[in-house]
């Protein structure tokens, strides 16, 4: 059947003379050393390799991976404490000034009271002052023309008297028209 | 392969899942002996290559931020870390490397097996029982030097009534020896059950009829294929984390 010569010899008693298994490969005594020796040559390959190399190698990646992400959560957690400081400090400053400012608009609007407060003040007695002067100068004018309607008065009645024919004289005169003014 | 001239040659069906499984020398065609360089070897050191090249190589950057290849490994590392300290404890840490090189061996040679043509040195007995046994004379060693006489503690259950206690003590030594053949039958058993399912469907396709049929059989198959890869391997290690466990801390 088979194409190609098989020597029964080599093939040992496990495969059949068409080459296919006799029963299970598996239980072929013939080749279990074969199997054995590799096995055991892979597995110490498998172990000298993995314990030599990468496990440590991968231990110490992972060690270092714990190490930064812990140490990064440490800082973000002091970075959050500053923030919150910062955000704090800022709140003050800001309620300080906010006082400050109140306080300044406070005195601020006080200097401009008392300034106005004497502003006015000042007009006021100027104000008097020119009143009193100008009541004054009409009380003198007012005077005079009291003075000059007497004389007026006066010389008016002298030559009234005159013109009716009457004789009077000055003093005469003169004390009528006061009692008269004064009526 | 022979297969497939048979098969036209006969007319018929015939199938020969299990030629999957012979192993040949690569050079020359000389009989099987310890030395030679077979299929075998070559799988079994592609797996190597495979694990040299994600957990060396990959790693080779140490990046702070992890490349894919590098996350994969880390992930690697990770689960099966978390694994040893979760289930065995935290006093058997520094048996991790072990662990780890047989869940990386595991899971490598299940992965490239389920290349097309490739072979699968984890469906062969001899190989799972090496490993089987292995874990289980290291992890009984174990306990009786770090134990003493305190390691038969673990078949003497001191919390069942006092005439139970020689019936257990005999149930449990029975359970303790099958330990081994069943942690190596079972990774062996799915491994080579699988690919030989695999076989038979791909026999299927010289039917015309049936070919698409045998195609949508073959992609199910292996997609359970790639699954049970993956979970045969979680299983052996997460096996061997319980026996360590139990060499560690005998009592129940």
């Amino acid at each position: 059947m088979a194409t190609e010569p098989i020597d029964l010899e080599a093939a040992g008693t496990c495969v059949g003379p068409d080459g296919s298994a006799i029963g299970m490969p598996q239980l072929c005594a013939d080749w279990m050393p074969n199997q054995i020796f590799w096995l055991l040559i892979a597995l110490a390959a498998i172990y000298f390799v993995l314990s030599r190399i990468a496990l440590p190698r991968i231990a110490t990646v992972l060690a270092e991976r714990q190490g930064t992400i812990t140490n990064d959560i440490a800082a973000a957690e002091d970075l959050k404490q500053k923030a919150v400081e910062a955000e704090d400090a800022y709140n003050k400053a800001l309620a300080d000034a906010r006082s400050e400012a109140q306080a300044i608009i406070a005195q601020n609007k006080a200097e401009m009271q008392a300034e106005l407060d004497k502003a006015i003040a000042k007009a006021d007695a100027e104000i008097a002052a020119k009143s009193a002067e100008s009541e004054k100068a009409i009380a003198e004018i007012r005077a005079s023309a009291v003075e000059s309607v007497e004389a007026v008065a006066k010389d008016t009645a002298g030559s009234i008297v005159a013109a009716l024919g009457g004789q009077a004289d000055d003093s005469t005169v003169a004390a009528a028209v006061d009692a008269r003014m004064k009526g | 392969m022979a297969t497939e001239a048979d098969g036209h040659s006969d007319g018929g069906l015939v199938f020969h899942p299990m030629d999957q499984f012979i192993v040949k020398p690569l050079f020359g065609d000389g009989a099987v002996n310890m030395f030679t360089f077979t299929n075998v070897a070559l799988w079994l050191l592609l797996a190597v290559a495979c694990v040299i090249a994600l957990m060396v190589l990959g790693t080779s950057k140490r990046a702070r931020v992890p490349s894919r290849t590098q996350s994969v490994a880390e992930l690697a590392y990770g689960f099966v870390y978390k694994m040893v300290e979760d289930v065995t404890g935290k006093d058997a840490v520094k048996y991790f490397p072990y662990i780890f090189t047989l869940f990386m061996f595991i899971v490598f040679s299940n992965f490239l097996a389920l290349i097309p043509s490739s072979f699968s040195p984890t469906s062969h007995i001899a190989v799972t029982a090496v490993l089987g046994f292995g874990v289980f004379i290291a992890v009984t060693v174990l306990g009786f030097v770090k134990n003493g006489a305190g390691f038969l503690g673990l078949f003497w259950v001191s919390s069942a009534p006092l005439a139970l206690r020689p019936i257990l003590a005999i149930i449990e030594l029975i359970s303790y020896f099958v330990r081994p053949v069943s942690h190596s039958i079972r990774l062996a058993g799915n491994i080579m059950a699988g690919h030989a399912v695999l076989k038979v469907f791909a026999g299927f396709a010289a039917i015309t009829a049936v070919a698409p049929l045998s195609i949508l059989g073959i992609t199910a198959i292996y997609a359970l294929e790639v699954l049970v890869a993956f979970i045969q391997a979680y299983v052996f290690t997460i096996l061997t984390c319980v026996y360590l466990k139990d060499a560690l801390h005998p009592s129940h």
